[in-house]
């Protein structure tokens, strides 16, 4: 893997490194290359390399200005790289963004199905969008509501709909046309803990039911725990720890280490109360210690 | 850096991959599929309509009444309020168009404008969409105005083809103007900038043009303005054809060249400044 991956010295805790998979791992479906984002002077993503395999929920953790809406947005062909390339779902993000975009399917952070519209309707004009024959728009559109649960609300208008609903919405109209990989930019933000499990199961039925790949963003450290089968924690445009919730953990050599402590290690901000900031502090040490 | 060859495509979704084999249909089915979302919610919320009506009715029952009977403005053998009333359509129809930005703003602040962009749409549809929205929005403007007109005593043409021909060039002159609006939402990207330039834009664009007096009357600089406004050729055409003793200019056959021609071009341009609205 490249050197501006997971450098060495920032790397005191010996965390498992984003290498080459072995033969036996599934390939990967989304590459990013030096992936590069500069804003006047600020570098939003800085030489980004980065691999994701198929069918996995790939989780972007970070504190704020991170850099991950920012990833995600040049990998979804919204916002051209300043350098650097990626292939998602094998096609080049620069010479084929059209082909890029048949293959995903992407939910941005604020909730914003058409108010206006009713939840049919939404679906519907993404089913046109997205070329679904006609033939096949009605059923696919009433799959659709039925795993997002929203038959009875399919004729009413959006506005109507709680925060949950047009999240569960926006996710299968997302998925209309079964993209091999679906973005979903902080899918839970601002929703109750119910919504917020229901939002889970359906991204997990998706991954169960078509072998979907994920990649999500996301600030909440339970969330992460219970979707993500990788987790790339970010901070200041670059991957500064990679790896599974459980290698994450384990490379923190504490036991009982939580994801909120590799958070707070790696982003340098404690995410809840003074415990936790002395978990870190003891971790701190013990990484110095063990060199 | 060597990464392992990529796994092909998915199976499943390999059906979906495809590309319709005629674009130029996918493309107009898309462009449709814009317009008709934008008619239903316009269908639902028709108050817009109705609000949009007051400001025609003043020029053309107070204005137009005033200097109809002050004969200050030589229109040959018009009567000046007859030769205004297409100058009115034209001017409702710039109002409504050279705003549709902010409803772009909107959108745009609600990340509409980001998904839209993210599905496999050409640019150029999504703006021509917004475009013909914006152009059957302005349709009401033309029932009004024809009311309006009607009980005025203006001497209308009501013949099926001049009627068509009007209320195409009222498609076509908000058409040109919204995506005018579009772009410049795409270059400030903010509400109240847009309000700004919008407020700054419509005057000049109604005043220099032969909406409200013949080009014959302006000083030759303005004249010059006037010619190179496609409002001006907007006006001339409904002028035509709306009325009974209508006169072209221009000729229809330019009139529509450039109607159609700005229309195309500020397409292209809308295309490629509208994805910088999601950045």
């Amino acid at each position: 893997m490249s050197d501006n991956l997971l450098p060495t010295e920032s790397n005191p805790a010996g965390l498992p490194e984003n290498r080459a998979p072995a033969a036996a791992e599934p390939a990967w479906i989304i590459e990013t290359h030096s992936l590069t984002k500069r804003f006047h002077h600020l570098t939003a993503v800085d030489g980004l390399t980065l691999a994701v395999s198929e069918g996995q929920v790939f989780g972007l953790l970070g504190p704020n200005g991170a850099g991950k809406t920012t990833l995600m947005k040049m990998l979804v062909t919204l916002l051209p790289p300043t350098s650097g390339t990626a292939i998602v779902a094998g096609y080049d993000l620069l010479g084929q963004p059209a082909l890029v975009r048949r293959s995903i399917g992407y939910v941005p952070q604020l909730l914003s199905a058409d108010g206006m519209l009713t939840g049919y309707e939404n679906l519907l004009l993404f089913a046109q969008l997205y070329d679904l024959p006609r033939k096949d728009r009605a059923a696919r559109i009433d799959q659709a509501l039925a795993s997002a649960g929203l038959q009875d609300a399919a004729r009413r208008l959006v506005n109507t709909y709680s925060g949950g609903m047009i999240r569960r919405l926006e996710v299968v109209a997302a998925m209309l046309h079964r993209p091999p990989v679906l973005f979903l930019d902080e899918p839970t933000v601002g929703l109750d803990p119910v919504a917020r499990h229901a939002i889970w199961r359906q991204i997990k039925g998706l991954v169960a039911e078509h072998g979907t790949t994920v990649v999500i963003t996301t600030h909440l450290m339970e969330e992460a725990d219970a979707l993500c089968d990788r987790i790339a924690i970010m901070n200041a445009g670059r991957v500064c720890a990679l790896g599974s919730v459980d290698e994450l953990k384990a490379g923190m050599q504490v036991p009982g280490a939580t994801l909120d402590d590799v958070f707070s290690h790696y982003s340098g901000a404690p995410t809840k109360t003074g415990e936790q900031f002395r978990d870190i502090a003891t971790t701190r040490r013990s990484a110095a210690r063990l060199g | 850096m060597t990464l392992p060859p990529l796994a092909a495509p998915r199976p499943d979704s390999a059906d979906l991959l495809r590309v319709p084999a005629w674009s130029a249909w996918s493309f107009l089915l898309k462009t449709l599929a814009i317009v008709a979302m934008d008619l239903r919610k316009l269908r639902r919320d028709p108050t817009e309509l109705l609000t949009r009506a007051i400001q025609p009715a003043l020029w053309l029952m107070v204005f137009g009444q005033v200097f109809t009977h002050a004969r200050a403005i030589p229109t040959g053998y018009l009567p000046y309020q007859d030769f205004m009333t297409p100058g009115i359509l034209a001017q409702s129809v710039l109002f409504i168009a050279i705003f549709y930005g902010i409803a772009v703003i909107w959108e745009r602040d609600l990340g509409i404008v980001h998904k839209l962009l993210v599905t496999p749409t050409p640019r150029t549809a999504l703006v021509l969409g917004k475009g013909l929205s914006a152009g059957c929005r302005a349709l009401s403007q033309a029932f009004i105005i024809y009311f309006l007109a009607w009980l005025l005593g203006v001497k209308l043409d009501w013949r099926p083809q001049a009627v068509a021909g009007v209320l195409i060039v009222v498609v076509l002159g908000a058409a040109l103007f919204s995506t005018f609006s579009l772009i410049i939402a795409c270059v400030v990207k903010t509400r109240e900038r847009f309000m700004g330039i919008g407020q700054v834009l419509t005057m000049p664009l109604f005043f220099a043009s032969n909406a409200i007096y013949p080009l014959a009357m302006m000083p030759w600089w303005l004249r010059a303005i006037a010619w190179g406004n496609p409002l001006t050729y907007e006006v001339d055409a409904l002028r035509t054809m709306m009325l009974v003793n209508g006169v072209s200019e221009f000729g229809l056959t330019v009139d529509f060249l450039v109607l159609v021609g700005t229309t195309g071009i500020l397409t292209g341009v809308g295309a490629w400044f509208y994805p910088r609205l999601a950045q």
